[in-house]
């Protein structure tokens, strides 16, 4: 190995000048570079001879030399006969540099290289799998169009190799024969078809790659795949994983109607940048029907959720992208933090995750803003993440926290790194421009800028300043003649030319100080840099126009000083203006307009951010990064109005038995599913299954055409309320599965329409009992606006309530009646849809403490505590219960549910929480204001209270129209805790971890004839919520609690 | 997608490419340094160029730059990814990732090369594969290669890359089994003038080194696993048992990879093991300037803090430094990046360090605006500042009881100080 590289720079040392000259010369004739190898000749005689000598060794020897050569870029191309013939060496290594040469030359000598596909092709019949896919490996890789038909049949036999490493080499030949002849695509479709189908996640990236460069706008052929591709996914190696996730993303665009409400938009404040025209109204048709998602949507962004934790900054940024462009708005606060953290990696990964930051904070800010420390600006960082980092920072500054940035910017403003401190200084004039509050104190600052030593800062104020004045030209007078003041002694032509500017707009407000201001500069005009004899002109002629009486000598005689100078740029110029503002008998009509002409109303420059315009691009692309639109570039599409048929995406009965259950990768597969729908989410299960039911209710009435779908989501509802148990939901979900297509096989295949009224006829039956409801509200909010459609809402809750007055029940509709009204922002999660809640809570769970593993509360008791009497209340009543569900407002947070009656005979109007008397550290989240109660009437809302582990008691008003009451809860210790399930073992764990002061006691009373352990049980979890721990031993019974706070 | 590959060193050679589709011309790089000339330091080279026919995508590591040739829309995190993933690799390879060690293995590199993409796509990207392919140079086997004419190819075939546990190379065998853990912790911190806390966060990694035979699966656990807020995983890592169990468990690959990294909240406070006193003051009109800076122990858990360095980027003006450090040794570069580095070394709580002396301005030209940001680095061994501690590892699935080990370091990561 030393002996050969010892060679090798010995060569190069030698070949330097004529290698030089090759260079230059290989662009423009690549035939010219023979002519000049020849000093090299005799040296490539000599690896020929070695070539064709009979030891191995000499032949490697040789090898190594010319790759050493092709590394370097050197032609070594007239060596093609001499390599070729080793093709079918026995030594590895040989074989292995002779493909290295060989495809990298091949193109050169299409006829040599011939010689040598018999080779590759009875390698192709290899018992051995490696070497079957190597050899295709290399076959495809030899860009001679001759052997096309060979490449397609060897593809085509690859393709239904029994090895998965085989087949993904087929899929990577694919691309490879594609690039070679593109007329081959038709038959080239049919293998990415037939590989979609395979169920390896070896090949599934590498398939994936094959369809976005050969067919992307095949969709079709994902339908049946994407169920198994969402499932797949997190087996898939890292890159495969980026390139499914692009495509699932552009798929999810263009089968699924857009999860973004209307709601979600309004708290979003900024305009959403999707929509179209036709898109807004299309969100107004929308509005009136619930939205539901479809669970292949949900499938996705389950599944790539994980992936967010990779260790490849690719994947990270892919799913980041899918979440943005695909998910809830109220779900894709999960990846900032991601983001973030890649913001720790290399100075390239910092650069694209940034600019993309950068285009979501201009949409989002309430993404970031938690993070807005990570992106202050270190002096070591280079100057393009600074950039970078301060326009994110600009982006995210609001009313709360621009005085810690603006103390932050005034670092910045100082830094040595020049370029860095004028973009400051445009930051400050962006910040000062979106937010009113702080213009004069921005405004202020930059004033004091104005006497900073370095000319780029203060030019950089001077233009700032200007275009800040520009807007609100009215107030600043005394800024303006500070400026004028300040010509004196701003030696930077831009600044100079930008106050010359800024007096000449406001000669009318500085009155005394513009003509003096025109005299020095007509003094100093021919020493004047060029911008700034321009805008002496200007300032010339504005005055002479506005104040002619005082300013008509000097500005002939600065026109006249124009006339002469050297750049006749200023020489048109004063000709220009000579000809509009002095009137002649030449002069036409224009110049009686020459007032309006100069002193017209200018509009203000707007200070926008430069990743405004980057949003139409997919995140993540390198169009995105480039802000231009790269070769082979796919669009991602509007969401569309009204959802393909869902079905498609429905696979065949066998094959579907074989997905969901996949022979040995059971195992694996489980995990990626299973791990959302965790116990935590058990825990409301009562929750999320009402909510489903509502969803698929409401559904089966809205596409009552697309029976299909409704029947799934119908299935997935009533398999969830099945049980916590995965493997049962699935069988469930499978069985189901088969009775449908057995209902499908029953009915003639052409007539379909049939078969759909038969399924959704099915359907209807299965969840007859909520749709008569849903269909209702349905066709009411169809003919009403969207406030009157939360009415409906509103009064199916109330229908609801009256079947079944389950309490649980009535928190859930409570919690639907929330998200249609504005969330508050104190909120941890910015909204809550229904159909999310429990994933949502899988998340905060998640997030903060995944170790604990809420169970079900085992008892939940209908002991309420009265808040307001209805004699103290004037007649509102208000009774108040702890639910023990994990609360949804936080994780800290104990639920409370408070139950309203109006016991008048008048309605009472908006009922809301009034001002809160908290013992420090302890929140509340509060219900939303009911806008009326009727008489007799009665409402449930919920509320989440941190207590801090405290029995403190949490006062706060209770107010109506005219009234407020003060009222307040206190928390028996015993519904502070949350049980959880763990083993005796873990509890024997954490109980010995328990410091002091977690003790609580109680004494319970039983009757001694009683004492029998579900007595005690149910003594127990009367008072707290508890759990129980199973245990070895007969006469122990451990009690788990877990506070909230421990947490 | 990846077309070519450049290898380009600091002063504009190109030495090496390799292609994977049809050829591209040398002269496509032109275009890189017409944009390297521009960025005026290499810091600041775009990493991603666009040139009317190609994109070029490129890294800077190690002093050389990786320029990728793309032609195609590709996700620019993949191409960058993957590039540092080729200077892993040759690290790892190597021992550096130099042009001299890329040079002298241009061969294995080449090879490597070829099996890292298949058409420009990534095919084997794990070390464990790689090294079945194709074995590291070892002097030992490059003198036996020279001799008997034997090759560092791999005459076993891959059978890693067949398995679904693909970064784990088969029929692993060591005499002495042992699993080393190295926590490290790195503090980020922003000091403001006045010595409170701007922005601290502690981001952390554990690095492994296993060698352990046959197909252990190993379990670790944390004494306090909430402590971490956000974390990335080798995909070794069974993600279900930690959602669930807050427990790594895993397949290790063989040898040393990185095992999670991850970020401790920033909720929680960091504790700052240093603080400095500095008085740093030109003064107007006048070629001198006083810089004086202390440094000391702060919340540093009782142990020692060593290694300390302090790093500072003179303001331009600045001509030369006359300084007297109480301990250790300073150099100062006048000529070229005006950076003051100081060696300090060891804090001792009875004699805390400090560096005094004058500051030499250019005459006649304005004082420096901003004093400049102190950068500081140190180390302290035993200590994982978060707190962070590793309970237990368990191992399944092989008999051999092998010997554990871990190690707690707690360095600077980006500290700075501003003054």
């Amino acid at each position: 190995m030393s002996s050969n590289s010892f060679a090798y720079s010995e060569q190069s040392g030698g070949g330097e000048a004529t290698e030089l000259g090759q260079e230059a010369t290989s662009t423009i004739s690549p035939s010219g570079a023979f002519g000049l190898f020849s000093s090299d000749l005799k040296k490539n005689e000599d690896l020929k001879q070695m070539l064709e000598s009979s030891k191995d060794s000499a032949k490697l020897d040789a090898m190594k030399r010319i790759v050493g050569m092709m590394a370097k870029g050197k032609n070594a191309s007239e060596l093609f006969p001499a390599v070729v013939k080793n093709v079918a060496s026995k030594n590895i290594e040989i074989k292995k540099l002779v493909y290295v040469y060989l495809v990298r030359h091949a193109e050169e000598q299409q006829d040599l290289a011939l010689l040598s596909i018999s080779t590759f092709q009875r390698a192709l019949k290899d018992p051995n799998q490696l070497i079957r896919a190597s050899a295709l490996r290399v076959l495809s890789s030899i860009r001679v169009p001759i052997i096309v038909p060979i490449m397609m049949l060897a593809i085509k036999e690859a393709a239904a190799d029994l090895s998965p490493y085989v087949r993904k080499n087929a899929a990577h030949a694919i691309q490879k024969l594609y690039s070679l002849d593109p007329e081959q695509k038709e038959m080239l479709i049919e293998v990415i078809e037939k590989l979609l189908k395979d169920k390896s996640t070896l090949v599934a990236g590498s398939v994936v790659m094959a369809f976005e460069e050969v067919c992307p706008d095949r969709i079709d052929l994902i339908h049946k795949n994407y169920r198994k591709l969402c499932n797949l996914l997190v087996d898939v190696e890292e890159w495969g994983q980026v390139v499914i996730i692009h495509m699932l993303t552009r798929y999810a665009r263009t089968q699924f109607v857009s999860p973004w409400t209307e709601d979600e938009g309004l708290e979003n404040n900024e305009k959403n940048f999707y929509e179209s025209d036709d898109e807004e109204k299309e969100k107004t048709d929308k509005r009136k029907k619930p939205y539901v998602m479809d669970p292949d949507h949900r499938l996705l962004i389950r599944n790539t959720k994980p992936l967010l934790q990779s260790r490849n900054a690719a994947v990270v940024m892919a799913v980041a992208q899918l979440f943005w462009h695909i998910s809830p708005k109220s779900e894709a606060g999960i990846i900032s933090k991601s983001l973030v953290r890649l913001l720790r990696s290399n100075r390239e990964v910092q650069y694209i995750v940034l600019q993309n930051i950068a285009t979501m904070s201009i949409q989002r800010k309430g993404m970031f803003e938690p993070y807005l420390k990570s992106f202050y600006v270190r002096s070591t960082d280079p100057t393009m993440i600074k950039t970078l980092k301060l326009e994110i920072l600009t982006n995210l500054a609001n009313e709360a926290n621009i005085s810690t940035l603006l103390r932050e910017f005034q670092t910045y403003v100082k830094s040595q790194d020049k370029q860095f401190a004028a973009a400051t200084i445009q930051a400050i004039g962006r910040c000062a421009t979106n937010i009113s509050e702080v213009t004069d104190t921005c405004l202020n600052g930059l004033v004091c800028l104005l006497s900073n030593r370095d000319e780029i800062v203060v030019a950089e104020s001077v233009v700032v300043i200007k275009k800040l004045l520009q807007m609100q030209p009215a107030q600043h007078g005394e800024i303006i003649k500070h400026m004028a003041k300040l010509l004196d002694s701003i030696t930077v032509p831009v600044a100079r030319a930008s106050i010359l500017w800024l007096i000449g707009e406001n000669c009318e407000r500085v009155p005394k100080i513009a003509p003096d201001v025109l005299r020095k500069m007509a003094k100093s005009f021919t020493s004047e840099d060029d911008l700034v004899k321009l805008q002496i002109l200007n300032l010339g002629a504005k005055l002479y126009l506005t104040n002619s009486r005082q300013t008509k000598l000097l500005t002939q005689y600065i026109l006249n000083l124009g006339k002469y100078d050297q750049n006749y740029d200023i020489r048109d110029r004063t000709r220009f203006i000579r000809q509009l503002i002095v009137p002649n008998e030449r002069s036409g009509a224009l110049s009686k307009y020459a007032k309006k002409i100069f002193l017209a109303q200018k509009p203000a420059p707007l200070l926008e951010s430069p990743f405004k315009d980057r949003d139409h691009f997919q995140l993540g692309t390198l169009s995105h990064t480039l802000n231009t639109k790269a070769t082979g570039y796919l669009e991602l599409s509007n969401w569309p109005e009204v959802a393909p048929d869902p079905s498609v995406r429905n696979v065949e009965v066998i094959e579907l038995a074989k997905e969901w259950t996949p022979a040995g990768k059971t195992k694996k597969e489980t995990p990626s599913k299973k791990f959302y729908s965790e116990s935590e989410e058990e825990g409301s299960s009562s929750d999320s299954n009402s909510d489903s039911e509502s969803e698929s209710g409401s559904k089966s009435g809205e596409q009552s055409e697309e029976g299909n779908s409704s029947d799934d989501s119908s299935e997935d509802s009533s398999s969830e309320s099945g049980s916590g148990s995965e493997s049962e939901v699935e069988n469930q979900r499978t069985a189901k599965k088969n009775s449908k297509n057995k209902r499908k096989s029953d009915s003639e295949d052409g007539e379909k329409e049939h078969e759909k009224s038969k399924t959704s006829e099915s359907s209807n039956a299965e969840s007859s009992s909520v749709e008569e409801s849903s269909s209702d509200s349905e066709t009411e909010s169809e003919s009403d606006s969207a406030s009157e459609s939360r009415k409906v809402t509103k009064e199916k809750e109330k229908t609801r309530q009256d079947r079944n007055p389950v309490p649980k029940d009535v928190s859930l509709l409570d919690l639907d009646d929330f998200n249609l009204v504005s969330t508050p922002v104190a909120l941890p999660m910015p909204a809550l849809r229904p159909s999310l809640i429990a994933d949502l809570e899988g998340l905060n769970l998640s997030a903060s403490s995944a170790v604990i593993n809420v169970s079900t509360p085992v008892f939940v008791p209908m002991k309420t505590h009265v808040m307001l009497h209805r004699m103290s209340g004037k007649g509102l009543a208000a009774h108040y219960y702890f639910p023990r569900q994990p609360c949804i407002f936080g994780d800290k947070m104990v639920s409370v549910q408070v139950t309203l009656n109006n016991t008048t005979d008048r309605k009472i109007e908006n009922i809301h929480i009034g001002e809160k008397k908290l013992p420090t550290g302890m929140q509340m989240h509060v219900f939303n204001p009911i806008e009326s109660l009727e008489p007799e009437g009665s409402i449930t809302v919920s509320m989440g209270i941190d207590f801090c582990d405290s029995t403190q008691t949490a006062s706060f008003q209770l107010c109506t129209k005219d009234d407020c009451f003060n009222v307040s809860i206190q928390p028996p210790v015993g519904e502070l805790l949350l049980p959880v399930a763990m083993s005796e073992k873990d509890f024997k764990k954490e109980q010995g971890m328990l410091t002091g002061m977690n003790e609580t006691s109680t004494i319970i009373i039983a009757a001694p004839q009683n004492f029998t352990p579900p007595v005690i049980l149910q003594k127990i979890v009367n008072v707290a919520n508890v759990g129980v721990v199973p245990s070895g031993q007969d006469n122990i019974h451990r009690y788990e609690e877990l506070k909230f706070q421990a947490l | 997608m990846i077309h070519s590959l450049f290898l380009i060193n600091c002063s504009g050679d190109i030495f090496l490419e390799k292609h994977w589709k049809s050829v591209v011309s040398q002269s496509v790089c032109d275009y890189f340094f017409e944009a390297q000339e521009k960025a005026a330091d290499v810091e600041n080279v775009p990493p991603v160029i666009s040139t009317p026919h190609h994109y070029l995508i490129s890294i800077y590591r190690d002093k050389l730059f990786f320029v990728s040739v793309i032609q195609t829309e590709v996700p620019p995190l993949f191409v960058i990814e993957f590039l540092h993933r080729v200077a892993d690799t040759f690290q790892d390879y190597f021992g550096e990732c130099s042009e001299a060690a890329i040079k002298d293995n241009v061969v294995i590199v080449y090879e490597l090369l070829e099996e890292m993409l298949d058409n420009g796509f990534p095919l084997a990207t794990e070390s464990n594969i790689l090294k079945e392919l194709i074995k590291p140079p070892t002097i030992l086997r490059s003198v036996v290669n020279s001799i008997t004419g034997s090759s560092n190819v791999g005459d076993t075939l891959p059978t890693g890359q067949l398995s679904n546990i693909p970064w784990r190379r088969a029929g692993v065998k060591y005499t002495n089994n042992e699993a080393y853990f190295d926590v490290v912790e790195e503090i980020d911190a922003i000091i403001d003038k006045s010595g409170s806390t701007v922005f601290a966060e502690i981001q952390g990694v554990i690095d492994a080194c296993i060698k352990l035979s046959g197909m252990p699966d190993l379990s670790l656990s944390f004494m306090n696993p909430r402590l971490l807020d956000d974390v990335s995983f080798h995909p070794c890592i069974r993600f279900k048992r930690w959602e669930s169990e807050r427990v790594l468990s895993f397949i290790p690959p063989d040898g040393n990879f990185r095992l999670i990294s991850y970020r401790v909240s920033s909720q929680n406070l960091v504790a700052i093991p240093v603080y400095v006193k500095h008085c740093i003051s030109f003064k107007e009109n006048s070629a001198c300037g006083r810089f004086d800076i202390t440094i000391g122990p702060k919340q540093n858990m009782g142990k020692t803090i060593e290694g300390i360095t302090v790093t500072v980027h003179m303001p331009k003006v600045v001509l030369n430094m006359n300084l007297t450090p109480t301990q250790g040794s300073y150099t100062f570069d006048p000529v070229t990046k005006k950076v003051l580095t100081w060696d300090v070394g060891k804090i001792t709580p009875q004699k805390l360090p400090s560096l005094k002396g004058l500051v030499n301005l250019q005459s006649g030209a304005p004082k420096p605006e901003e004093n400049p940001s102190l950068n500081i680095q140190f180390k302290i061994q035993q200590l994982a500042i978060s707190g962070l501690k590793v309970n237990r590892l368990d191992m399944y699935g092989e008999k051999y009881k092998p010997f554990k080990g871990v190690k707690y370091v707690t360095k600077a990561g980006k500290f700075q100080v501003r003054t």
